[in-house]
């Protein structure tokens, strides 16, 4: 048979299916087809999936969930009640009301305090090693995910980057690197504007090359950039891109969120979440306020995450997803409870907050204390370890779990931290 | 390949390109001879090669190519690796062009150096892409300039509304420099030291001031974090707070070698009548000391028990200055580039720094990380090619020159049984053993994507660099932190494929109306249909069709139905997209 006849009258489906007969770069997407089962639906609604609202720069989060009014270090902003047991800054007030969804985690405490470190650790769980790539919360919880995301007929990337600000799949692989999308949805680049035929006839073409220089046994780049060919072919033939259009929403509903980039990263994680994507990341930087803190928080930071935030967590409850879906807000790191000469705060690790909610875990409660300034942690410290653990054990992935780096070596899942009790209690 | 072992099985070309190469030669030759006696003086204790190895890779009577040979082969011999062959002539001049100037060769390019059967072939390339005046003079400034630039302030440097930097500012300085190879040392110095207006057109204007313009901010712990890491490969960022957990930096240390850049000001000039900050000019001002003292000028930091010290500029290796904050009395941040292009420091960054541009992985890991807390895999090689990069005034085009004549540099990427384990995306030490293969950066491939299909003779310099910016910044994530990090997504990821698959740039290269490159090797009667197709795979990859890849090209032609430039389309399409195309091997 020819690689490039056409059998006339067949669906684009069938068509893949028929070519991919023929090349092995087509492949898993037959896989993918075949694995469409019947109660598909059924499991659409039980998915686990994961939020996570990465706050790049480091917010300073004893101005935003562990108020210290009265205190030097305390600052201008005043504490206000919410639906949960925790106070948290009059500049959050929506999202004071979606609180009792939502735990506050204000023990925490860690030790990097430069940005590039601070991102990678707080993402992976492991501090940077130049002779080990750890891979990221998303890598991490798409790869556990795996199976779900067939039997869903996933064909859109299993961990979506809103914003770019994540970090890499390291050893488990391309396949599971942040697919990264700005905050208007479009994805470049999708449509080739030639017909599906002839598509198909040129990565026939390709597949010969791909799998001519691979045989030559150069290394696993060759193989990877293969796999992504085909990841790719899937991604450009789906209708799931669909996903990724927050302007189908009603106004009324991008209008909660906010007309912000924050706001359309956040109404587009939902979307995914509802396709079955098992984990989005949506960005909002601008944190690093060296200068003039205050006022940034209260005039631009603050209400674009209040309006976004509150919103999602509002969506996700009434449309039921909540029980399953993990939400994670946190940064690189706090900032430091002195403010410095220029009305800011600089970086500071060792006592800080992150918030999680969702997927099991207790709503409407703050884990840990700080002293009266801020300035410490006064009860059992936590780490991105130890919120990464809580976070994968809410999803119903066994912490047990172990991988194998590259090089061979074990690599516990999380880094063995340990499971925050109180959010499970 | 055919020059390491002084065979050839080609066959020999005709036409009068031998005789230009013999002009060349004699050139090339008078050029080496002035240098090689000036390398043997210098080097007159390299250690004589190993012994025991069969087929010696050819050191080209250059002592530091000896030298980097021996000391790799002894890395080998230790570590029970078999060196991989050679790569064929059209590999190794693909790698060269890529690596030197940017781009992928042209097909006569790649021709002309196949056909070569002279034993010092390569040398000669080499030199002829080296030289200072011939044809690839503005090429290699081109490419240099932009790996510096992005070492120096990132991609996003400079694209941010309302930033300090000048971006094209930088450029042209640096480009000045690399088109008359200016010394390591002094461009160092020029950068480190650099006063006067970062924009293009002012009187004063000097492009090197953009490199700490940006860094200034907050007393300048970035511009110390940076300098200490680009050009002396010491990383102080953490040690701003504390003394390093890791390594053998002190807290003090980063705010002594801090404090010579207190007399530093980056001066925002605004446009008249507005508030938008047109250019910034760095100036030194004398520092009055944060107590008030300008004979001591001192600055304060804090301790992690929340003690205060104090500290004044004090050099890595201990030698104090003048305490004063007068200019009068002493220029702080001139000292610290007098000082730096003295430190041995300077010459092994600069050679781990090429030594990974060229090989893929340096000797340490991350390459501006050195010290005893992260062993380099090849100790001696390092120091002594530190040494003799010094020795020879930090010439960078001779430090080109010694690595990409070394056997490593010649490896194929192709592995065997018994060096598969050197491995470093593993994990592993680095040992080059074969040549590893890595993905060409966005701006290699934009201008590769030029040369292929000879479109970069339609466009000038600056239009290029203008169009390549807008293209790249589809790939590019700024964080907005006060360390300007950034990140890529030009790194094999889905977007990137879906530009290569769909986007402009392909569409552009791919384009078959009549002006277009495929239009042109279509109506070129020169070439037969086969010809044509064996144009393309070599223009992109280097090598003719296999017979398989032939076969599937005729079928193509075949369902296109008599269009040629259609089925010429496809396979180029596909020949373009193709990991062999897109991995530098």
């Amino acid at each position: 048979m020819s690689l490039f006849s056409t059998p006339s009258g067949m669906t684009r489906r069938h068509f893949m299916a028929h070519v991919a007969g023929a090349s092995a770069l087509a492949l898993p997407a037959m896989q993918f087809t075949k694995a469409l089962a019947a109660n598909s639906q059924d499991l659409k609604k039980r998915h686990k999936s994961a939020i996570m609202l990465w706050m790049g720069g480091g917010p300073a989060t004893i101005d935003i969930w562990d108020l210290k009014p009265g205190a030097p270090t305390g600052g201008p902003f005043q504490p206000i009640a919410t639906s949960g047991n925790a106070q948290i800054s009059e500049h959050m007030p929506m999202t004071a009301r979606q609180m009792h969804n939502l735990a506050i985690i204000r023990s925490m405490s860690t030790r990097e305090a430069d940005h590039t470190r601070g991102r990678y650790y707080m993402h992976t769980g492991y501090v940077p090693n130049p002779n080990i790539e750890h891979p990221s919360y998303g890598s991490v919880v798409a790869h556990e995910l795996d199976d779900q995301s067939k039997s869903l007929g996933l064909e859109i990337p299993p961990f979506v980057s809103v914003g770019g600000g994540s970090v890499g799949p390291g050893f488990l692989g391309m396949t599971f690197a942040p697919f990264v999308v700005g905050a208007d949805g479009n994805v470049r680049n999708l449509q080739m504007g030639l017909d599906q035929e002839r598509l198909m006839q040129r990565m026939n073409m390709l597949a010969s090359l791909e799998k001519g220089f691979i045989s030559q046994n150069r290394g696993d780049s060759a193989k990877d950039h293969a796999k992504i060919l085909d990841k790719t072919l899937q991604l450009m033939t789906s209708k799931q891109m669909e996903a990724f259009k927050t302007s189908r929403e009603p106004k009324e509903v991008q209008d909660r969120y906010g007309t912000t980039g924050f706001g359309r990263g956040c109404l587009m994680a939902r979307r995914l979440v509802e396709q079955g994507v098992p984990f989005v990341e949506v960005d909002l930087g601008g944190w690093d306020t060296h200068n003039d803190n205050f006022r940034a928080l209260e005039t631009q930071k603050l209400p674009e995450l209040d309006k976004a935030m509150s919103a999602l967590v509002e969506d996700l409850e009434q449309r039921g997803l909540l029980p399953d879906t993990a939400i994670i807000w946190m940064g690189e790191f706090g900032r430091t409870p002195r403010i410095n000469g220029n009305t800011g705060r600089d970086h500071w690790a060792r006592s800080w907050s992150v918030v999680v909610g969702g997927a099991g875990m207790k709503g409407g409660i703050a884990v840990g204390e700080t002293n009266a300034d801020g300035t410490n942690v006064e009860t059992e410290p936590y780490s991105s370890q130890d919120v990464m653990a809580s976070v994968l054990k809410a999803l119903g992935i066994s912490l047990d779990t172990t991988f194998t780096s590259k090089n061979g070596r074990p690599m516990k899942i999380a880094n063995s931290g340990k499971v925050i009790k109180e959010l499970f209690a | 390949m055919s020059s390491l072992t002084g065979t050839s099985n080609r066959r020999l070309s005709h036409g009068g390109w031998a005789c230009v190469a013999a002009i060349m030669m004699g050139h090339a030759l008078l050029m080496l001879a002035s240098r090689c006696s000036a390398d043997e003086r210098s080097l007159a204790k390299v250690d004589s090669p190993s012994k025991g190895r069969k087929h010696l890779a050819q050191d080209h009577n250059i002592p530091q190519v000896a030298l980097i040979n021996d000391q790799i082969r002894q890395g080998w011999a230790a570590s029970g690796l078999t060196p991989s062959g050679p790569a064929t002539d059209a590999e190794w001049c693909r790698r060269l062009f890529l690596d030197v100037l940017g781009r992928i060769p042209l097909v006569e390019e790649i021709n002309k150096f196949e056909a070569d059967r002279a034993p010092d072939k390569q040398l000669r390339l080499v030199n002829e892409l080296l030289s200072e005046d011939g044809p690839y003079v503005e090429e290699y400034a081109r490419n240099w300039t932009t790996l510096w630039t992005n070492v120096l302030i990132g991609r996003a440097g400079g694209s941010e509304e309302g930033s300090l930097i000048n971006r094209s500012g930088l450029q042209q300085s640096l480009r000045r420099a690399l088109q008359r190879n200016m010394p390591y040392d002094r461009m160092v110095y020029e950068l480190v030291n650099a006063n006067g207006s970062g924009r293009p057109g002012d009187e004063n204007f000097n492009g090197f001031v953009n490199f700490l313009a940006g860094n200034l901010s907050e007393n300048g712990i970035e511009a110390t974090a940076k300098t200490a890491q680009i050009f002396l490969g010491v990383q102080v960022r953490c040690t701003q707070c504390h003394n390093h957990p890791f390594n053998e930096w002190k807290q003090n240390q980063f705010w002594e070698f801090n404090a010579f850049f207190r007399q530093t000001r980056a001066l925002r000039r605004f446009e008249q009548g507005s508030n938008d900050v047109t250019f910034v000019e760095l100036a030194n001002e004398d520092f009055g000391g944060e107590d008030g003292n300008a004979e001591e000028a001192v600055l304060f930091y804090e301790l992690r028990n929340g003690l205060t010290k104090a500290a004044y500029p004090v050099f890595f290796d201990g030698s104090e200055l003048n305490k004063s904050g007068y200019l009068e009395d002493v220029n702080r941040r001139e000292e610290l580039a007098k000082w730096m292009v003295k430190s041995d420091d300077l010459g092994k960054m600069i050679v781990n720094r090429l030594w990974a541009h060229f090989l893929g992985y340096g000797f340490t890991k991350p390459i501006d990380d050195m010290g005893p807390h992260n062993a380099p895999t090849h100790p001696e090689l390092l120091a002594r090619l530190g040494k003799e990069i010094r020795g020879h005034s930090y010439d960078l085009k001779q430090l080109i020159r010694w690595i990409v004549l070394s056997e490593p540099y010649g490896l194929s990427s192709r592995m065997s049984a018994k060096n598969k384990k050197d491995d470093p995306s593993l994990g592993e030490k680095a040992m080059f053993s074969h040549f590893y293969l890595r993905q060409m950066r966005a701006e290699e491939l934009y201008h590769s994507l030029l040369t292929a299909t000879e479109a970069h003779k339609t466009l000038t310099g600056d239009q290029q660099e203008k169009q390549s910016r807008e293209w790249l910044s589809q790939f590019v994530t700024a964080f907005g932190t006060d360390d300007n990090e950034e990140t890529t997504t030009f790194n094999g990821t889905i977007s990137q494929t879906l530009m290569m698959m769909n986007g402009e740039l392909i569409k552009e290269a791919t384009r078959t109306d009549k002006a277009s490159f495929l239009a042109r090797v279509a109506a070129n009667e020169k070439l037969s249909g086969k010809a044509k197709i064996d144009y393309l795979y070599r223009a992109a990859l280097g090598r003719s069709p296999s017979n398989t890849e032939r076969s599937l090209t005729d079928q193509l032609a075949a369902l296109r139905k008599g269009d040629a430039v259609a089925a010429l389309q496809d396979a180029w399409w596909a020949v373009l997209n193709s990991n062999e195309f897109i991995l530098n091997h």
